[in-house]
């Protein structure tokens, strides 16, 4: 059976163009996808059933009894935290911040260690920013700061940016000025008219140096920033203050680098600065396919984006100190769940060795890092393959993602909505 | 069931015909109805006033660009906090509340239907997962075509019924209620990091005017026999000397709907300014009121501002950063591929500003001023001019001129002499209250014909009984009595259930959302039309079949179905 119009679950960029072949409960073949979406919906390596960790090996439990000591473990607990819902769908992402509300506990998305610092940022002085296909329609400038689309988001530069005909722009390639800003050469870098090499940790220099060319106070700029040469700063800064359309894209390379949300609150107000020139915006590279929507979802409900802790009853937020890494750092948290994400392979040595002396319930399709901290893994359905659902797209689009095939495996939302139920039960209300 | 019965209720209820008279109203299945056995639940009003339940026809609640205001603002979101109670929700937010937040609120309020301002198309799916968690208010969105590439070349063209036909797509396919234009053409412009003046600028690349989009947009309307008419936001929203646009604008209204307006024109305070700069800026509120006097083809909502800190959001891109380069506080702008644009910044509104002075003043005199009140309604374009909490006190105030002159002697004095308010006696009446907080509204928006704002049999029972006793209060005296009383309902009712009392919340909430679908005959189905297949295959990021929300979003969805006259 051939499904069209299949949109992708791995990255920001939501592409939702996929044509794929399926055969018996399984993706056979992959049109218009790029590698990453070739290789996460035609693999065949999940769980088969919940697992729990008994004296050093795994036994196989029933959903029920895995929902049940869930219910347990997360009722138990003084200090739990549920970390992880990039992956997974708006509607189980709903349930999970109710499911915080409910026990008091601390509700975090993967934000946290990944565009955490751009939020911040964006709290500070705002975010002007737009729609992908505004950019691919318009812009004639296009800049990635700190981000390697080719490899990280693959089909970025060919449906929004680089290769991307649009309405204003008949022949991209041609039309468009493309200008990467990285302390490496990339395969991004290849492709770019203008490349620019910043020495590690000097991106918040050149941000300002181009901030004050900008502004007209170019007579300051020393003859070398951060690497960068005078002359270079000033052609860049041309080819921004003369486009007619720039957008800028940043990635984890800004984002995590030495300055972190400053650097971020840097060039939203070089942003700023372009616009009284010329039209200019700019947006994160945002990395899993719904992390964007992890922070719609958790804003509308408890109005914070990441980090929100119900221990005091309201929402409280204060990245730094409700951060998963900190709680778990400081030792604080004594159960977690673990949603769609894996914090085994992405959370600082401390951190994962505290998740694999507490209870740890990983959620999730597959065997990953996290599985060998936890103490009970429940496989579910993958959204996007055999469960449905929302997600945004990294510019705020939402797309409902398609479910290719009636599979076997509960959803998120379906064991998400069991173990809220036994908990509420339990709460008596 | 059995039924609910409330006694002893001083009724006003203006599509009813009913002023102050004391009734019991019957309740069985949701809808009101002429009688209940013995068996029904008995609330006794007490003489209490006793209206249907309120509708905001202008409010931004749900969807891309107010999640986005509570994003960037942890401040606000501190600035109004309750623990989860009950069967409530947490709740954050002072300016820009959670969605829960916004629900609980108007619900204790006494209002049981909002109408979101402004839905772009492409994010529709966002605003209906939203209203899905704003549970005790039936919502409705505005749905923006004025930066739409389809709807632009058909005026173009001249070509009305094409435009029609875009609108009954996209209405359907989003879900949406009613046609918004934001500074119409502007936000194109935008695209650019351009803006139209007036509504005979050209938008670049589109060779259109603004005004052309309005009256095609009006036409079309009426071709596919929408319950609501155009709703506008008209070009250059804050700019001083804009009135001369308004005017213009409204001077473009046909009369073509013997129910209701053929244009209506939102939170027009923002829309209202004389003088050239923001030195000399002066209230136009006579010059608009009289053209609103004078043509009752069009209804307009106030857009009150209250002093305090806000946070503005809307469609209208450059307008914000406009706003921006005088505050230089925040800025987020996000434009929506060939459809609109929005943009948000946080604001104070200070009585030791003339300007915000001004501002207030003309609000107020806008609804003093309109003399039928059915053409006026009571909104701060929630919350751009105010957070909706402020409503009760801007009844006090419509109803007090003491409480008036109390706040004149606190703002700058210099306001005096730029505006008329200080001259104007007018103080309104109970009815005249009820008309423009839930009666118009029904009227305006055209959902009277789905039991909407009045409490005959077979409307929706939706009530609000406030712990107010007109009988017994003087309004123009008692002001603090009336702000306390429109803030918390003894009870409001939602389609036959009491969800709230005394403020709080008392179960959850099972609202519906209100959409338009226009029925097109076959030569206007735009689902294969090749030109329009295009816009999906080439400029939109989204393919054509994933852009329609499903069903699915809309768990209680109500369409109001209706046959185009094309």
């Amino acid at each position: 059976m051939k499904v069209e119009d299949v949109v992708c679950p791995f990255c920001g960029c939501l592409c939702d163009d996929l044509v794929v072949e399926v055969e018996n409960n399984r993706v056979t073949s992959v049109e218009n996808g790029c590698t990453l979406a070739n290789e996460k919906l035609m693999e065949d390596h999940r769980l088969k059933n919940p697992i729990r960790r008994e004296r050093g090996s795994w036994k196989d439990v029933s959903y029920d009894a895995a929902i049940q000591e869930t219910a347990e473990i997360l009722l138990d607990a003084d200090r739990p935290l549920l970390y992880g819902w990039s992956g997974t769908h708006g509607e189980a992402q709903s349930v999970g911040v109710h499911l915080a509300e409910l026990l008091g506990a601390v509700i975090d998305n993967t934000s946290t260690v990944c565009h955490g610092p751009s939020i911040l940022a964006i709290q500070e002085v705002g975010h002007p920013g737009c729609t992908l296909g505004q950019v691919k329609n318009r812009a004639d400038v296009i800049v990635y700061w700190g981000a390697n689309p080719i490899d990280a988001h693959p089909r970025h530069m060919s449906r929004y940016t680089t290769y991307a005909d649009g309405f204003f722009v008949k022949d991209a390639f041609k039309e468009r000025k493309v200008i990467v800003i990285d302390v490496r050469k990339t395969e991004s870098s290849a492709v770019a008219n203008e490349f620019v090499k910043v020495d590690q940790g000097g991106d918040y220099a050149v941000l300002s140096a181009l901030r004050a060319i900008v502004r007209g106070k170019g007579d300051l700029i020393p003859v070398k920033v951060a690497g960068v040469t005078r002359e270079q700063l000033f052609r860049v800064a041309d080819i921004c203050k003369n486009a007619k359309f720039g957008a800028i894209f940043f990635g984890l390379g800004l984002t995590m680098s030495p300055g972190k949300n400053k650097n971020i609150r840097n060039a939203i107000e070089l942003t700023e600065e372009l616009n009284r020139h010329t039209k200019f915006t700019i947006s994160p590279m945002r990395g899993h396919w719904n992390v964007y929507g992890s922070n719609e979802v958790f804003t509308w409900i408890s109005g914070y984006p990441y980090a929100v802790d119900f221990a005091r009853g309201i929402a409280f937020y204060n990245p730094g100190e409700t951060t998963s890494v900190d709680i778990l750092r400081r030792g604080e948290c004594d159960a977690c769940l673990v949603v769609a994400s894996d914090p085994g392979a992405h959370f600082p040595r401390a951190c994962a060795e505290h998740l694999a002396r507490i209870p740890t319930v990983q959620i999730d399709p597959h065997v990953n890092a996290t599985t060998h901290l936890a103490t009970l893994q429940i496989p579910v359905a993958v959204t996007g393959i055999d469960a449905e659902g929302t997600a945004y797209r990294m510019d705020g689009v939402p797309i409902r993602t398609r479910k290719l095939y009636e599979g076997t495996y509960p959803s998120d939302l379906e064991i998400l909505g069991k173990i809220y139920a036994r908990v509420k039960e339990a709460k008596g209300s | 069931m059995t039924g609910l019965l409330v006694k002893n209720a001083y009724v006003i209820d203006p599509l009813s015909g009913v002023n102050g008279e004391i009734m019991d109203i019957a309740i069985r299945d949701g809808k009101i109805v002429e009688e209940v056995g013995s068996g029904a639940v008995v609330i006794d009003a007490g003489g209490c006033l006793t209206l249907p339940g309120g509708i905001d026809s202008h409010s931004h609640v749900c969807g891309t660009k107010v999640n986005f205001g509570r994003y960037m603002s942890p401040e606000d979101m501190r600035a109004g906090r309750t623990a989860r109670k009950g069967v409530m929700h947490v709740t954050s937010g002072y300016s820009v509340p959670t969605t829960f937040g916004n629900s609980y609120r108007y619900s204790s309020m006494g209002y049981t239907t909002v109408l979101e301002g402004a839905m772009a198309p492409l994010e529709a799916r966002h605003t209906h997962e939203e209203f899905t968690a704003t549970p005790h208010q039936d919502m409705l969105a505005n749905t923006l075509f004025d930066g739409n590439w389809s709807i632009m070349e058909a005026v173009r063209d001249k070509d009305v019924k094409r435009a029609a036909a875009v609108v009954a797509w996209t209405l359907a396919a989003v879900k949406g209620f009613a046609i918004k234009l934001t500074n119409p053409g502007g936000t194109e412009a935008w695209g650019w990091g351009e803006d139209v003046h007036s509504i005979r600028d050209e938008v670049p690349h589109f060779g259109v005017t603004p005004a052309e989009i309005i009256e095609t947009m009006i036409q079309a309307n009426e071709l596919l026999n929408l319950p609501h008419s155009v709703h506008i936001h008209c070009n250059n929203l804050g700019v001083p000397g804009n009135y001369q646009t308004t005017l213009d604008t409204i001077g473009l209204a046909p009369d073509l709907n013997r129910e209701r307006q053929s244009l209506y024109l939102t939170h027009v305070q923002f829309h209202s300014y004389g003088g050239s700069t923001w030195k000399d800026i002066c209230s136009k509120s006579e010059e608009v009121a009289r053209a609103v006097n004078a043509r009752p083809q069009v209804a307009i909502d106030m857009g009150q501002i209250m002093f305090g800190r806000t946070t503005t959001m809307t469609a209208d891109g450059p307008m914000e950063f406009k706003l921006y380069m005088l505050h230089h506080n925040k800025w987020s702008n996000h434009d929506v591929e060939l459809e609109t644009g929005s943009g948000i910044i946080p604001v104070y509104y200070s009585r030791k500003s003339l300007v915000n002075c001004v501002m207030w003043a003309i609000g107020l005199e806008l609804a003093l001023l309109t003399k039928n009140p059915w053409q006026c309604m009571l909104a701060t374009d929630n919350p751009n001019g105010a957070p909706f909490v402020k409503y009760p006190e801007i009844i006090a105030l419509l109803m007090s001129r003491k409480l008036r002159e109390y706040e004149m002697k606190a703002i700058d004095p210099r306001t005096e002499h730029f505006v008329p308010l200080f001259a104007i006696d007018r103080e309104l009446d109970w009815y005249e209250i009820a008309v423009m907080t839930r009666a118009a509204q029904a009227k305006a928006l055209g959902i009277t014909r789905i039991g909407k704002g009045h409490l005959a049999p077979g409307a929706e029972a939706d009530i609000a009984i406030y712990p107010l006793k007109p009988d017994e209060l003087d309004p123009a005296v008692d002001y603090q009595q009336v702000m306390a009383g429109f803030a918390k309902t003894s009870y409001t009712i939602k389609r036959g259930r009491v969800v709230a009392r005394d403020g709080e919340v008392i179960v959850e909430g099972a609202n519906s959302t209100i959409w338009t679908r226009a029925e097109v005959p076959p030569e206007f189905d735009l689902n294969k039309d090749p030109e329009f297949v295009k816009k999906f295959e080439q400029y939109y990021t989204v393919r054509m079949r994933n852009y329609p929300v499903q069903d699915i979003y809309l768990p209680r969805g109500v369409s109001i179905r209706t046959e185009a006259s094309l």
